[in-house]
């Protein structure tokens, strides 16, 4: 068995980790602890060494070039794969984004390793790595074992806890060369939505709705309600399919995956799909009319009723609390 | 121009939770008694993406492909009944191994063997697997772009244009063909056939293949199945702690559930 080195694409935003790289340090350093190993971070678009030495890394791969910063797959594929070629890891983690998902296969294609997506779990069992991950729409759970390696990973965000930042650690800063061939796939235009409100991973509070709205109009009240709580309006996946909101509100396996404290699902039946994006979620709280609907196998709290009247009901008695806070 | 689109053949991915077994010995998934398997949506919504070069006047040559046994073949009629000109079923290469580099390597050297294939799409993800890799595994294989996650495919003068669906809007993306595009649900719905498609589909050939036909490298392919193995698969157990919150009026359950959370720290 050979020395354990574990990879990190780290993500990061104003010089520090995202809350999702954060994580992946501390996963990665996890991964480390019984047995020793060395834990590699690749920062791309950004010259954060020290502070994911500091969260985590011994050392740090860095393209401080700023045309990185923005995910593009080809230029992004193969400077990590130069670098997982200089570091030859056993293990390298990715966040499961809509990077992550794109990277880790073509990674492990390159590496001629071997790729699960999407994981809950990661451990290792001598060289061999096991990971656990939702399948089958998130009815079901696997545990495979990937024998090939490296074994490139990407993990479900609020599957790890971060590590406690230690700026006395100690670690070595390795600039990469970033120059890449041109890329046949080119990013010509990048749109984004005004980020109105606070943004669905980073809430507090999340007030999704489902096919048990009805309509548009229902998330007015869920709007309503969000503000109240401080929170962000999401939504599972067939609001969105049916264009009662825009997709980039969709949380669940092929959407958002977000990890509040609260998550308030209104009108959402609680498929195993829409289950892995907020499963993570501290508490939930669910409104449904059928009393069998699975989300409240998941609840913390279960209110049975028609939602149009206990939503406006329930941001009345927040704010009422509110209120009587500030009296 | 020739598009190849890959696609597999699922349980219905919309039956109820409550309906879905797992057989834990066999590691495989009860097939539900009378639920006939269907065609992945994801990999619907990549042939409506083809379709949809045609509806727009492009001239297209669709030629859909599965891995799998004889019953698989339905899934080429369904995909025949869309609208594609051609199937293609290979024998030999087990489509649920969970292994993408076994369904890649296949699919690649079928890509190989159809020849002219201008664009090759996908699913994001099987919605069995829900894995996502084989897409970008054909791309690297056959050396080509790959764009992920497409809400929209156009396609003009041997160049692809693709809106990618990313967190907080989408991204456009221009690759040269031959290129892979791997389409996401939110391109839309896909087309359902007539009956009258569906009767002429049945009459239409499927061009079947064996994995050895192909020349997949048998050595490389033994490696490839080695790469993973299926610990477990099975249910994951809920929590089931739900308290729920009763009143006489949608007020009073409010009221009451704003208490409990302060109780209980929730809020």
């Amino acid at each position: 068995m050979s020395a354990l080195r574990v990879m990190a694409v780290v993500a990061t935003r104003g010089g520090l980790p995202t809350a999702a790289g954060a994580e992946l340090l501390g996963l990665a350093r996890r991964l480390c602890a019984p047995g020793g190993g060395e834990v590699s971070a690749l920062a791309l678009g950004t010259g954060a060494g020290e502070k994911l030495i500091a969260r985590g890394a011994d050392r740090v791969l860095c393209a401080a070039d700023g045309a990185l910063a923005d995910y593009e797959s080809e230029r992004w594929t193969t400077l990590a794969e130069r670098a997982a070629k200089h570091v030859r890891p056993r293990v390298i983690l990715l966040s499961h984004d809509s990077c992550g998902a794109d990277l880790a296969p073509r990674l492990a294609f390159r590496l001629d390793g071997m790729v699960a997506t999407g994981c809950v779990a990661v451990t290792l069992d001598g060289d061999s790595v096991t990971v656990e991950r939702p399948c089958y729409g998130g009815n079901a759970q696997e545990v495979v074992v990937l024998c090939a390696l490296p074994a490139v990973v990407t993990v479900r965000h609020g599957c790890a806890d971060a590590f406690i930042a230690d700026d006395a650690r100690h670690g070595e800063v390795t600039a990469l060369e970033s120059a890449v061939p041109d890329a046949r796939a080119r990013v010509v235009e990048r749109r984004r939505e005004s980020g109105a409100g606070v943004s669905l991973e980073d809430a507090r509070v999340v007030v999704a709705g489902g096919r048990g709205l009805n309509g548009a109009e229902g998330f007015e009240a869920l709007r309503d309600l969000a503000r109240q709580m401080g929170g962000a309006v999401g939504a599972s996946r067939v609001p969105c399919d049916l264009g009662w909101c825009p997709h980039s509100m969709q949380i669940g396996l092929t959407g958002k995956t977000v990890t509040p404290e609260l998550y308030v699902a209104v009108g959402i039946s609680g498929a195993g799909h829409h289950l892995a994006g907020c499963g993570g979620a501290k508490n939930i709280v669910a409104i449904n009319t059928d009393a069998g609907a699975p989300i409240f196998k998941h609840a913390r709290f279960g209110l049975v009723g028609d939602y149009r009247a206990l939503v406006p009901a329930l941001a009345r008695a927040v704010a009422a609390m509110k209120a009587a806070g500030a009296a | 121009m020739h598009i190849a689109v890959c696609v597999k053949q699922i349980p219905n991915p919309e039956i109820a939770a409550s309906q879905f077994r797992i057989d834990e010995q066999a590691k495989k998934v009860v097939p539900l008694p009378g639920a006939a398997l269907v065609m992945s949506p994801f990999d619907e919504q990549a042939l409506e993406a083809a379709l949809r070069l045609r509806d727009n006047g492009m001239t297209v040559r669709v030629t859909v492909l599965t891995l799998g046994g004889e019953g698989a073949r339905a899934v080429l009629k369904h995909g025949l009944a869309m609208g594609a000109d051609d199937a293609v079923l290979i024998a030999g290469a087990s489509p649920d191994s969970g292994n993408g580099f076994v369904t890649a390597r296949v699919i690649a050297a079928a890509i190989r063997r159809l020849g002219d294939c201008d664009l090759i799409l996908a699913g994001r993800q099987a919605a069995d697997g829900d894995a996502g890799v084989v897409g970008c595994g054909v791309a690297e294989m056959l050396g080509v772009p790959v764009v992920t996650f497409a809400r929209s495919v156009e396609a003009k003068d041997g160049v692809v244009r693709v809106e990618r669906v990313v967190e907080n809007g989408f991204d456009v993306i221009e690759a040269p063909l031959p290129a892979v595009v791997t389409v996401s649900n939110e391109l839309g719905k896909a087309r359902a056939p007539s009956l009258r498609e569906t009767m002429r589909a049945s009459r239409k050939p499927v061009t079947a293949w064996s994995v050895a036909d192909l020349g997949v490298d048998a050595a490389q392919f033994a490696q490839d199945q080695r790469r993973c193995t299926l610990a477990r698969l099975f249910i994951p157990v809920d929590a089931g702690r739900c308290e729920f919150i009763a009143g006489d009026t949608p007020e009073a359950q409010a009221a009451r559930l704003v208490q409990r959370m302060r109780e209980e720290k929730v809020l």
